[in-house]
């Protein structure tokens, strides 16, 4: 068996595993040995779970020899972002503050993945605590992008996404509080799914800004995309704020090609921010739905060019709360020395176990929630959300979709946008609407500009990911890419 | 109320754990927490693993509204929770799950109330729902210890927080206020008060329009009295110095019996409160209400006036016997084995309390069935005892837990009725106290002067009446 077998969309993969064409060990194994011998190049894990692996295939290849029923995702390498709990396996969040906290339960997603016998190959690389957009704020070094080792892959997912794109992993996990899985997903030309806030469980994720997270799949193409979403979405009671609906199926979806779709094209997503090649990408491939007789019509989400601003707000002073506990007392880092009081202990522990992104993130937080700030930036930032979603309601009534550029600009080089924070908070700009607002949202590769990966997003009305996988598929289906001009990107 | 009293103002802050739910607030580890080996109690979402998540106990809500409903507050029926944000070690989050006033929160009630006897009305300004910190202990003292303890068992704990206006004017409005409040929560059956630090309270007391002060740790409802009063006693003996009293928080040391300076009140700490997005907002309808309503156990108000027409209690004797769950219980007990309810509640309403507050007991901590207050009460009514053997009968059952009837018994206490018996001892006394019978021949004021040699010499055996009639017999033939 050759390294081809990872070239297989992963929606046949799942299929061949079960009907014993491939091997699940013969796919772990090229996987493994994939990761074995670019990783190092890459840096998209920060853990990899051999043997367990391994043994979990050759386990679910005899049973399937046997004729027994294994789940959805059986045989498969899912690599899972290191903020979502796996029971027994190290969740570092990509901070020195958990460098050795080892998850003691598994997170939902995690749970469901094992129950449709998914194997958790291992745990990938994110910007400290899903702070940024490049995975290079990491305690354990910067990701690299898979189509050019001297750019960032994008963030703060950037490790699954990159993971995906070089064929380490077979399917991936990341979570978008800002834009965290569809930015890289754009950055290594990916498929990328935010999905509607509360469709799935957030128990066991790692809280970054609690009220705009959700955690979603990532892989190479729609379809496959569908397939993990399918089997991580539905309520939880574990998470109060995950919606009591039936779960979504996905799984058919593909099998109608889809007529009419209501096409919306908002023009604040079209800024002077975004590069022309990003433009001249997406435009490109609206007019070639246009060709198949979509029509789009250009529209405008007014409230949305204060998305920005009040996303910061929001993120930075839920985050200043949900990192207070990691104080070092009962897990984490923790400077253990005799003869300090609490208090000093805390700061020790804070001050070293952090890095600069997560504390200077901390300290605007705590800025913005204190008394004299918390209504001129929190309360007014709320407000804006609230805005911001009777904005994408009026145009929901009109639209089907809203289609837009993923990211602004092309990845960018390593180092380049560090000392210049700002700009990298710019790259968030068309992402944190829909986060803002709850909706689902999904970044489908949609073309290359010197080689470098451009993503379309499309938004659809909440719980309507169908809408997405559909629009996606299309779009998919209608642009193709070189995938040989990349330096890690073909097996 | 004396005009000296009416210059305090005393506010309380009570928090009560709903220690009858099962598990904590957020999560499903047990309520149960006490004589637990320290942080044995414990789950990832009550120590703040990372990735946990809080999920509200639903019983908890039917509980926080039994008490406020029966606080007659009114019930917010938009329920959300607030983070207050401080670093400390109590707190595994380093925030609290609680609820809050201000900044687009609403606390779980408002404007509640509870009445005094003398029908002052004490306002209660908010209620709300949170979760109890964790334990902190240290070697001995804050200042000595080296180490700071810290045992999560009680993190995560329901905990109501209840808030009065500064309505109470002396410490022993305080004692009153929270016995009604305690017998109100005991007939909900949301808590247990006999469970070591089930309930706290802060108190703050000011006098005359001066400073306030706060204190802080009082461990039970007993202690707030105590500390109310030396609280009161070092405010008026700074202002008789003329001293003026500093804005502060002081801490009650219930050894020691004296209240410390904590720190000066110049800043009020910024806590950031701001919405807890990982709790969804609650509606409680107006049905959810009106259903707890309906199903709310008798209230002690309402038990008062059954008492007094099902066991033809007195209104103060009823007062006495609701104002603590288990007294009002165990004196239903004894009442329906009666013959004579209404003995039965002067037995236990009237008697009891003194014999207690001397052996510095409890009616819980007596071996005595109610059915034994049943049958002295019987006796009694019936005529077997007089009231003077009836309180020796008392003691002793008190004392021993005997039944009233062995003592009766053991101890020959039987009235003494045929005349012949009590001819012979009003003789044996006349010819004792010459004078005295020379006296009351003249002047009847004398005459009981020699009923209570009669007495002593029966040790109340006697039926009054009867003794009475003969001595006024023999001293007309004399």
């Amino acid at each position: 068996m050759t390294a081809r077998i990872l070239d297989i969309p992963v929606w046949e993969v799942v299929k061949k595993i079960a009907n014993q064409e491939i091997s699940s060990e013969d796919y772990i194994s090229e996987t493994l040995e994939r990761i074995q011998k670019i990783d190092p190049k890459i840096n998209a894990y920060i853990t990899v779970i051999k043997e367990a692996s391994l043994d979990k295939a050759l386990e679910l290849d005899k049973q399937i020899r046997q004729g027994k029923t294994v789940g959805r995702l059986a045989g498969l390498p899912i690599a899972i972002k290191d903020s979502i709990c796996v029971k027994n396996i190290k969740n570092t969040c990509g901070s020195r503050m958990l460098e050795n906290f080892v998850a003691p339960y598994n997170a939902t997603v995690a749970d469901k993945i094992i129950r449709e016998d998914g194997i958790i190959i291992g745990k990938t690389n994110l910007d400290e605590f899903a702070m940024g957009t490049s995975t290079e704020h990491s305690y354990f070094g910067a990701t690299r992008n898979p189509w050019d080792s001297s750019k960032v892959p994008g963030g703060s997912s950037g490790g699954s996404a990159a993971s995906i794109a070089s064929f380490e992993a077979a399917l991936a996990l990341g979570s978008d509080t800002g834009g965290s899985i569809r930015s890289p997903a754009s950055f290594c030309s990916v498929v990328g799914l935010k999905p509607t806030y509360g469709a799935v469980s957030r128990y066991g994720l790692v809280s970054y800004s609690n009220s705009l997270e959700q955690i979603g799949p990532i892989a190479r193409d729609v379809r496959s995309t569908a397939i993990l979403m399918d089997c991580i979405n539905g309520h939880d009671i574990r998470d109060s704020t995950s919606k009591n609906t039936v779960p979504q199926r996905f799984a058919d979806i593909f099998k109608n090609t889809v007529k009419n779709l209501k096409i919306g094209v908002p023009n604040e997503f079209f800024g002077e921010g975004v590069q022309k090649e990003v433009h001249k990408s997406i435009w490109n491939v609206i007019h070639k739905i246009e060709k198949l007789g979509f029509h789009y019509e250009k529209t405008t989400l007014p409230l949305v060019k204060y998305a920005l601003p009040a996303y910061y707000i929001i993120a930075m002073s839920e985050a200043s709360s949900n990192l207070a506990r990691y104080d070092g007392l009962r897990y984490g880092f923790n400077v253990l020395k005799n003869n300090l009081n609490w208090n000093t202990t805390f700061s020790k522990n804070r001050r070293n176990g952090f890095g600069d992104e997560v504390r200077q993130r901390i300290m605007l937080g705590t800025y913005t929630l204190s008394a004299g700030y918390f209504d001129q930036y929190y309360l007014k930032a709320q407000k804006i959300r609230t805005l911001i979603k009777q904005d994408f309601d009026r145009a929901f009534k009109k639209f089907d979709i809203l289609v837009v550029p993923s990211m602004p600009i092309l990845p960018f080089a390593l180092g380049e946008k560090l000392n210049d924070p700002l700009s990298l908070y710019m790259c968030d700009i068309n992402t944190v609407p829909a986060n803002l607002a709850g909706i689902p949202s999904i970044s489908i590769p949609c073309g290359l500009s010197s080689g470098l990966p451009i993503g379309v997003q499309i938004m659809a009305p909440p719980f309507r990911e169908d809408l997405l996988f559909k629009a996606g598929y299309l779009f998919e289906e209608n642009v193709t890419i070189d995938k040989s001009v990349g330096e890690f990107t073909n097996v | 109320m004396s005009s000296e009293s009416k210059k305090i103002k005393i506010g309380l802050e009570v928090h009560c754990q709903l220690t009858s739910l099962k598990t904590k607030l957020f999560c499903n580890s047990p309520s149960d927490y006490r004589e637990k080996p320290p942080n044995t109690n414990i789950c990832p979402v009550c120590i703040g693993t990372p990735g946990s998540l809080p999920v509200l106990n639903r019983n908890a809500l039917n509980y926080a509204t039994m008490v406020a409903s029966s606080l007659n507050f009114e019930i917010m029926s938009h329920m959300i929770f607030f983070r207050k944000n401080y670093f400390y070690p109590d707190m595994s989050k380093n925030f609290q799950i609680t609820q809050y006033d201000r900044a687009g929160g609403v606390p779980f009630a408002i404007n509640g109330y509870i009445l005094l006897n003398d029908g002052r009305k004490i306002r209660l300004g908010r209620m709300q729902l949170e979760e109890d910190p964790a334990k902190i202990s240290y070697d001995g003292t804050i200042e000595s210890s080296s180490e700071t303890y810290v045992d999560y068992n009680r993190a995560g704990i329901a905990l109501i927080e209840i808030v009065t206006e500064p309505d109470l004017e002396s410490p022993s409005d305080a004692r009153e206020f929270l016995n009604k409040l305690s017998s109100i929560l005991e007939h909900l059956n949301v808590l247990d008060l006999g469970l070591e630090g089930s309930v706290r309270c802060d108190a703050n007391i000011s006098h005359r329009g001066g400073k306030r002060v706060e204190i802080k740790n009082i461990s039970s409802f007993k202690e707030v009295e105590r500390a109310l009063n030396f609280e009161m006693t070092r405010q008026k003996s700074l202002a008789s110095k003329g001293i003026s009293v500093s804005q502060e928080t002081r801490h009650w040391d219930d050894v020691r019996r004296i209240t410390i300076s904590l720190r000066l009140k110049e800043e009020e700490q910024d806590y950031r409160y701001f919405p807890e997005t990982d709790l969804v907002p609650v509606t409680l309808s107006e049905t959810f209400i009106e259903k707890i309503n309906h199903d709310m156990p008798e209230l002690p108000k309402e038990r008062e006036i059954r008492f007094q027409q099902e066991y033809n209690h007195s209104s103060e004797i009823a007062r006495v016997l609701v104002k603590d769950k288990y007294l009002a219980d165990y004196s239903e007990k004894a009442a329906k084995e009666s013959i004579a309810p209404r003995e039965v509640g002067i037995l236990l309403a009237v008697n009891l309390p003194p014999f207690l507050n001397e052996i510095g007991k409890d009616l819980k901590s007596l071996d005595v069935a109610p059915e034994h207050f049943a049958e002295l009460a019987d006796m009694i009514s019936k005529g077997e005892v007089s009231r003077r053997s009836a309180k020796t009968i008392f003691l002793e059952m008190l004392k021993t837990g005997q039944k009233p009837r062995n003592i009766f018994d053991k101890k020959g206490l039987d009235v003494i009725s045929d005349s012949k018996s009590i001819e012979d001892i009003v003789t044996k006394i006349f010819k004792d106290n010459p004078e005295a019978v020379k006296d009351a021949a003249k002047d009847t004021k004398a005459i009981n002067f020699l009923l209570g040699k009669i007495m002593q010499e029966t040790q109340g055996r006697v039926d009054p009446s009867i003794a009475t009639k003969l001595v006024k017999q023999k001293l007309s033939v004399q």
